[in-house]
């Protein structure tokens, strides 16, 4: 598709045997704020890895604008769950910023004024000029979940890929996010967001992906949003699946051997 | 001791020995500094065991202590336990814990194995080997401290080249890879750069303590600062502190260890700081503890003042205070003593009354107190007979900013829940 920002074709992504994604296949349009919804466990934050490149895929592949995603790389700014990361590290709000201007090219040189430049201007997009020398651990979690914003805005990538970066933040920087999103989007900006509530779907999103294990629907938000797509995402059959799927994982049944499938 | 130093300064031979120290020290505070921030800390443990056999292989395959083959053998099996540990952690069900202590025994005991071998075959050269275990800085050659300082200047020089790389791994791995970096390479970079760390570092402090130099300067260092460049700075100097007094420190009798005597001092370090460190330290903990505790002394006795003076009571004694509010009279002595101090309370003889300015305070602690049991009963929907117990902490805490927030919330109340006015 001429204007896509992502294309999925037929994903698959399984762990230790058990499948997170089937199949999935859509396209994403580009300048919107999208959502990736579903229950927990649905396999949200695996299609975000697999779009990024950081998990192996079963099968399938992904575009991004049109290319592979290794000639684009520098054009997706990824921002973590906060709570992947130890906040003890040794640094300051700034240079965690600053690693968003670490791109594979300059590792080995000084960083530039310019970069300097940019990430002063990130922080202060999302309001956290007064603590730019603060170590991270003395930030509250909504801080911190800024800071990693501020790194992807500092990164200068036209596509945005964010994993819950609603989750646990106070009212202030909800706000403070979803004020950036819409300047993002104004700017041409493509946002695709992992988000599990669903109260504040229509609010936020433009276009969402319908998920739960395999894709449910996608489109619109106003098109998609349907009583029936929601039942089938969070309730409906598909929830026997995730279910077998946490029995697998909470009684950790002993896994099946190599090649057992083909007999 | 001063016979000692001297020495060290003046006789070529025990210079060397310090400059061989200086630097593996030096080595392993800042290559441990990784290590602690990636959680890996055991590892260098299970890297020193493993690093044992491969020493003892070393020394069988070339039949001389040659540090080139010693270092060598140790690489190898360094690698090789790096490897197995990751491995079993990945595809077996044990933990990363379980894995280390199994692969790290596992090695040792190769190593314990392959000793008694050379022990008992001819070959006469072996006798430096035990040093191995428990470190002898002296017994360093000419040859070994060459081969330090080259192996140590090259790992410097990966650390500054790839300071970076190794920053955002410590991090955030997934961040790493999304920019694409080959985060694998740069583990194996950052695990061989430690093996060979932990293969000077034996040396000194030997097979059983080496894990100590590797990670408690970093461990000790992270108390001071929030900077990881100037903690790896600061991790470098502990260890070359540490190392350098272990050595002067063993060698004031023969035959003495150098390797405990530097794991001591460590320790002796990591004390100091956990006592006196600036923000995390014990001293300042009881220090802001006792701050804490004289202000809510001051404040309650104020605040008892105030009571007394709303029930007519202006000028009080001791035991119509305690009448009020049960305290120890030592601590109402020492508060009241302060508060005439500090100009809130005056006195005539037997008799204490609040100063104008002191009227102010009390005023104002009475006021958060009483704001902040309104505040509970109408926003957080406390029983009135609940609030008492918290507004006594929260009264002392409350901010001007947060007091404007309340005030504003409250719509400027004039009476708390019990009808008790709220003074302005």
């Amino acid at each position: 598709m001429e204007n896509s920002s992502i294309e999925v074709h037929n994903l698959s992504v399984s762990y230790q045997n058990v499948p997170v994604l089937w199949d999935i296949d859509f396209t994403l349009p580009k300048g919107q704020i999208v959502g990736i919804i579903g229950p927990n466990g649905s396999g949200k934050s695996t299609l975000l890895k697999a779009i990024m490149g950081l998990i192996p895929l079963a099968s399938g592949n992904v575009k991004v604008l049109n290319k592979n995603l290794s000639l684009v790389r520098d054009q997706l700014a990824y921002v973590p769950q906060r709570e992947t990361v130890d906040w003890n590290f040794p640094a300051s709000v700034e240079d965690v910023v600053l690693m968003g201007r670490y791109k594979k090219g300059n590792l080995f040189r000084r960083l530039t004024k310019i970069d300097k430049v940019i990430a002063q201007e990130s922080i202060e997009k999302v309001k956290l000029e007064k603590y730019k020398g603060r170590q991270i651990s003395q930030l509250s979690g909504g801080q911190q979940q800024r800071v990693f914003i501020a790194r992807a805005l500092a990164q200068g990538a036209s596509i945005y890929i964010m994993d819950e970066p609603f989750v646990g933040v106070d009212m202030s920087t909800e706000k403070t996010i979803l004020d950036l999103l819409i300047q993002m989007k104004e700017e041409g900006k493509t946002i695709i967001i992992v988000h599990h509530d669903i109260q504040t779907v229509s609010n936020y999103f433009d276009y969402i992906v319908m998920l739960n294990t395999r894709l449910i629907a996608h489109g619109p938000t106003n098109e998609v949003l349907t009583e029936e797509n929601l039942q089938a995402t969070y309730g409906g059959q598909l929830n026997i699946i995730s279910k077998i799927q946490s029995i697998i994982k909470e009684k950790e049944f002993p896994l099946r051997e190599k090649g057992f499938e083909d007999k | 001791m001063k016979d000692t130093i001297i020495y060290f300064f003046t006789d070529s031979v025990a210079f060397k020995v310090l400059i061989g120290i200086t630097i593996i020290s030096a080595t392993s505070g800042i290559v441990g500094t990784f290590s602690f921030l990636r959680k890996k800390t055991l590892v260098g443990d299970a890297i020193a065991h493993s690093l044992f056999p491969g020493i003892c292989l070393g020394f069988i395959f070339s039949g001389t202590k040659d540090p080139f083959y010693l270092m060598l053998g140790s690489l190898i099996t360094g690698w090789l336990s790096v490897w197995l540990i990751d491995v079993l952690t990945a595809k077996s069900k044990l933990s990363s814990d379980t894995s280390i202590a199994f692969v790290s025994t596992f090695f040792f005991a190769i190593g314990a194995v392959l000793l008694s071998f050379i022990s008992g075959s001819s070959n006469g050269n072996q006798s430096g080997l035990k040093d191995f275990l428990f470190g002898k800085a002296a017994t360093m050659t000419n040859d070994d401290i060459n081969v330090f300082v080259f192996l140590s200047l090259i790992i410097f020089l990966v650390v500054i080249l790839f300071f970076k790389y190794f920053q955002l791994i410590s991090f955030n791995k997934e961040f790493a890879k999304s920019i694409g970096i080959k985060v694998n390479l740069i583990e194996f970079l950052l695990s061989t750069i430690t093996v060979l760390t932990v293969a000077i570092g034996i040396q000194s402090v030997g097979v059983v303590l080496t894990s100590a130099l590797l990670i408690a300067p970093a461990a000790t260092a992270r108390y001071w600062t929030n900077n990881l460049p100037k903690m790896l700075f600061y991790s470098a100097l502990i260890g070359v502190s540490s190392g350098v007094l272990g050595v002067f420190i063993s060698s004031t009798k023969e035959n003495m260890p150098t390797g405990p005597w530097i794991v001591f001092i460590l320790f002796f370090f990591i004390l100091l700081t956990l006592l006196f460190s600036s923000n995390k330290g014990w001293f300042s903990m009881v220090r802001k503890q006792r701050i804490n505790r004289q202000k809510m002394a001051e404040e309650n006795v104020l605040k008892v003042f105030y009571q007394l003076a709303e029930l007519g009571v202006k000028n009080v004694t001791y035991s119509e205070f305690l009448n009020k509010r049960q305290m120890d009279t030592k601590e109402l002595t020492n508060t009241i003593v302060s508060l005439i101090k500090k100009g809130f309370i005056n006195n005539d003889f037997q008799l204490y009354k609040l100063s104008e300015k002191g009227e102010v305070e009390a005023a104002r602690i009475v006021r958060f107190h009483r704001l902040w049991e309104l505040y509970l009963t109408k926003r957080l929907n406390f029983k009135e007979d609940h609030i008492h117990g918290t507004a006594e902490t929260i009264e002392h805490l409350i901010t001007p900013e947060i007091e404007k927030e309340l005030l504003k919330e409250l719509k400027f109340p004039t009476a708390d829940p019990h009808n008790k006015n709220i003074p302005y």
